[in-house]
This record gives C-alpha cells, structure tokens and sequence, in this order.
C-alpha cells in the first residue's frame, strides 16, 4: 500500500454538491450539503440528533435520493465501491460468521470457495478467524460489531461508511474498537465516513470532522485533525488530542447554540 | 480475624447450599414432569374402573377400561387400518396445507396486488365453519378421498398462510438496506433473508396445523362418511356409536387423541431441529 497523502494533496473520490433532503414535502433533513470525498479520508459526521448525518450517509450509500442537488463518484460508482455498517451488527442470526462475511460475495453469486481467503483474511483481521463457524448469538456484542467490519471490508471496498457502529458498546470495548478500526484502516488503507455524536470518538478517529447542527440539518464547520496516523493509546491523553477536542467540542456547541 | 473473612466464609457456604438446593429443586422437577402425569393418568383409570364396577354402570352407558383396552385388542384388526386411513388423510392434508399455504404467502408478498385481490377469499375460507362446507364439497367432488382431503385442508392451511406471510416481512430493515446496497435480486432477497426470518413463524403454523389437520380429517370422516372415505377412525367411532359398541368407540378415540399428540410431537420436533443453533424461542437460558 503506497502511504497517504497529507489532507489537501488527495484525490476525490466523490462529490456532493448542493445536497438537499426534504421529507413529506416540508421537512428539510439535509439542507445545502457539499462535500467533497478524498481518498484516505477518515471523515466524521458529528452533531446532535436530527442534524441529517444518518441521511447523509443514506444519501451516499444510494438507499434514499436527493431531492436535489448531485452526488457524484469520481470515475463512476460501482457496487464494489461500498461496505457499510450499522448501528447494530445487523447479522444474519441464523447464519454462521463466515456466512455473514461471505454474503457480499455470495449475493453477486460469487461461490464461498472463491473467495474463501478473502473471507478468511477478513475474520483474521477483526481478530476472530477462530469463531469462523460460531453462530452471531455465541458472540458477545463487541465482537458481533468485528463480524460485522469483516463483511463490510471483506469485498474491500474504496469507502466504507460507518453509522454510530459503536454507539451501543461500553466504553472499554468502544475504545478497544476505535483502536482497531485505525488500525485495520493503516493495514488496507479505505476511505471511511463515520458517523458519531461523540466529539472524544470524531477526534481519536478522524482527519476530518464535519459538524453539522440541527433543524434544518446542516454543515456547519470542518474540524481538521493534523494528528499523524498511526495513532494509539497515547494520544488519547496528548496535548494536541485535548486542543482538537476542544476546538470540536466549541464548533458542536456553536451548532447546538444555532439550532436552539 | 477480621469481619469481612468472617462474611466471607458463611458467603460460600450460603453459595454451596444454595446450589446443593437448587441441584435438588432440578432433580425433583425433571422426576415430577414424569411422574406426576402418570400417576393422575393411573388414579383417573382406578376412579373410572371403581365407578364402573361399584355402580354396575352398564357397558352401553359407561365402559370400563378393562372393557375399552379389551376392546383395543380385539378389534386391532379394525382399528389399526382405520388409523392408518386417517393417518394419510391427515399427513396429505398437512403436506398440502403446507405447500398452499407458504406458495400463496410467497404470492403475497411478492405481490400486493395478490394480496389485496386474494387475502380476504382466504379469510372467509377460515371463517366459514367447514362443517357447513362440507356436504357441498362433497356434491361437487366425486371423488371422496380428495373431497375429505380438501375439507381437512381448507382448515389447516391458514394458520400456515396468515404466519409464515407475516414472516416473510419481518425480516430486519438493515439486513434489507444491506441487501439493496449489495444489489441483491428479488430472489436472492427472499431465499437469503425473507425465507430464514420466516421460518420460525413458518414453524408456529405448522405446530396449529398439524393439530387442525387431524381435526379437519375426522370432520370430514363424519360428514363425508365411510361410503366415500373407507373406514376411518372416526367414521368407527361413528359406526361404534350407532351399534352402541362403547367399548370400540372408546379404542377409537383415544387411537385419535395419540395421532393427535404424536403429530404435535413430530412437529415439536421438526421446530426444535430447525431452529436450536440460532433462535430465541429454541434456546435455554440459564437461570
């Protein structure tokens, strides 16, 4: 993997331009969005509920369409380009872990056997090649969460987008989690769009954080995080981790005091 | 010494008693589940024996068990292929139920229009008692045995149809959304996801139905009656009745209450199967 470019120097991957939602024709989720995607991103969407973060990313995943304004991908978008993960694990129950991870795969009729390294490779790197033929149900909540990674990066994908995937977890497991998310992020180098509401979870994971308020949702500010990559343990205590979160924790205050 | 050892030693001790305590509740309750049935089915005999024999109660109003399980024997030659009639009458009437039942859920849900045109037919198909449906099945169909098969499945099919249509849209949203990201087809959507989330509600239906298949077969023994059907049993248990033959009447039934319960059982164990490795309803928790 060749390194990343430092922020300014990388190329897009997607652009929203002027992106706006509207429910049942009077309700504005998402108003005058722009956005432009970098390869090697790790971008957070953070804000207070209702602030059309979760839209937005339903907006990019294609599972809802703008009602006006564009999305576009860089050199076209194709099914390949996208791994998500939710709020909850959101696995097949009645499916084992490697079933879970294969689905991607198997739903573009690619056979387990194909891609069984792929697949393999993915477990390994969430850390859980040994509960391969455990049911989700045998898994504790964290490692439901890894399951659901593996299946989002298994068909290594150029984005993955991420909605509050940790916002259920304690806060050891969360920031176990966080710490293997950046690493996993060093070891295949995706681009990832990752939804929180938390300023500490943005600033330990991000480059870039997009603060968005409130009714009607809207960016407000961007928050960059100059920290280099990797990072680990100590930074969640450094002087310029404590800078950034204060810097992002007074632009979320702004966005909270103009939605008010 | 201080107090918190002392705390501590009468804490396991409590533990160890509690557990001993709890280790014999277990063992008592797994002997009492079988025991317990047993000996209620042993008094309720001994009591009906008593008053038949004390009172002189004459075998045409009241046989005695001795008389009914005499009776089981002799007439086995009668009873063991009318069970077997029956038998197939209802096994047929549950494999249809089946296929009709998940064929038009699918249908449903694979079209609204289908539903919104079909689903109500089916609702007053249930509703109408299919005793009153029954004398005109058989007018319109010659053949007996498809007229007793069709009664028994009008009666099991919709418990099946109304679950496992409800299980096909239950499936979980973010399985859905995750299945549109990745492009998923109609079919691969209901073989992947809609077909496993319905199967536990797939398996409920099957439970009723079996139960209601053998209901509906022994309605359609009595209304359609031996003429057409062959020897049943409960078109015996009719025929029993008529001759004041108790004592068969009685072999009869109980042979329709064990089909009854050995299809219960079957179907106990056939959910059980299919869902132990993965759904709440199979697993057993710890308490």
């Amino acid at each position: 993997m060749t390194p990343r470019p430092p922020l300014g120097e990388r190329a897009p991957l997607l652009k929203m331009s002027h992106v706006e939602k509207t429910f049942r024709g009077d309700i504005v989720a998402l108003r005058d969005m722009n956005l432009t995607v970098n390869e090697g991103d790790f971008i957070s969407l953070l804000g207070p509920s209702g602030c059309g973060k979760s839209t937005a990313l339903r907006l990019i995943s294609g599972l809802m369409t703008p009602t006006s304004g564009k999305i576009d991908w860089t050199g076209g978008q194709s099914k390949d380009d996208l791994g998500v993960v939710f709020q909850e694990p959101t696995l097949m129950p009645w499916a084992r872990v490697v079933d879970n991870v294969w689905l991607p795969f198997r739903l573009r009729g690619v056979s387990y056997n194909e891609v069984k390294d792929q697949v393999l490779e993915a477990l390994k790197l969430v850390g859980l090649e040994k509960f391969q033929r455990a049911f989700p149900r045998e898994l504790s909540g964290g490692m439901k969460m890894r399951v659901s990674i593996a299946r989002a990066l298994v068909t290594r994908p150029r984005l993955i987008l991420m909605d509050e995937p940790f916002a259920a977890l304690d806060e050891i497991t969360r920031h176990k989690l966080n710490n293997d998310l950046l690493a996993l992020r060093e070891a295949i180098g995706c681009t990832v769009i990752f939804v929180t509401h938390s300023v500490f979870e943005s600033v330990f994971l991000s480059d870039r954080i997009v603060v968005m308020a409130a009714r009607p949702g809207r960016v407000i500010r961007e928050v960059q995080v100059t920290a280099p990559y990797p990072r680990d343990e100590a930074f969640r205590t450094s002087a310029a981790y404590a800078a950034h979160c204060r810097e992002a924790s007074e632009a979320l205050h702004d966005a909270i005091g103009v939605a008010a | 010494m201080s107090i918190a050892e002392t705390s501590q030693i009468s804490e396991t001790e409590t533990v160890d008693q509690e557990e001993l305590a709890r280790y014999r509740r277990e063992r008592m309750m797994k002997i009492a589940r079988w025991t317990l049935p047993s000996l209620v089915m042993i008094l309720t005999l001994l009591a009906w024996h008593l008053y038949v024999t004390i009172w002189e109660v004459p075998h045409y109003v009241l046989p005695g068990p001795t008389l009914v399980a005499q009776k089981m024997v002799e007439d086995w030659a009668v009873l063991w292929p009318a069970m077997i009639l029956t038998g197939r009458l209802t096994i047929l009437a549950l494999i249809l139920a089946v296929l009709g039942g998940v064929g038009l859920a699918v249908a449903f849900t694979q079209s609204k229009w289908a539903e919104m045109s079909f689903f109500p037919y089916a609702v007053i198909l249930q509703v109408t008692p299919v005793v009153a449906i029954a004398p005109l099945i058989q007018i319109y169909v010659d053949n007996a045995f498809v007229a007793a098969l069709l009664c028994a499945w009008i009666v099991a099919f919709f418990p099946i149809l109304s679950n496992t249509t409800i299980g096909l849209k239950s499936a979980d949203h973010n399985l859905s959304d995750l299945f549109t990201i990745y492009g998923a087809t109609r079919w691969q959507r209901l073989r992947y996801l809609a077909a496993p989330s319905a199967l536990p509600f797939f398996l409920g239906g099957l439970k009723i139905a079996g139960g209601l298949a053998l209901i509906g077969a022994v309605v359609a023994e009595f209304v359609i009656g031996r003429a057409g059907t062959g020897l049943g049993l409960a078109s015996t248990l009719l025929e029993a009745s008529y001759r004041f033959n108790f004592g068969r009447l009685y072999a009869a039934l109980i042979l329709i209450s064990v089909m009854g319960v050995v299809i219960f059982a079957l179907m106990s164990l056939i959910s059980y199967l299919a869902l132990f490795r993965w759904h709440e309803s199979a697993l057993k928790r710890e308490k």
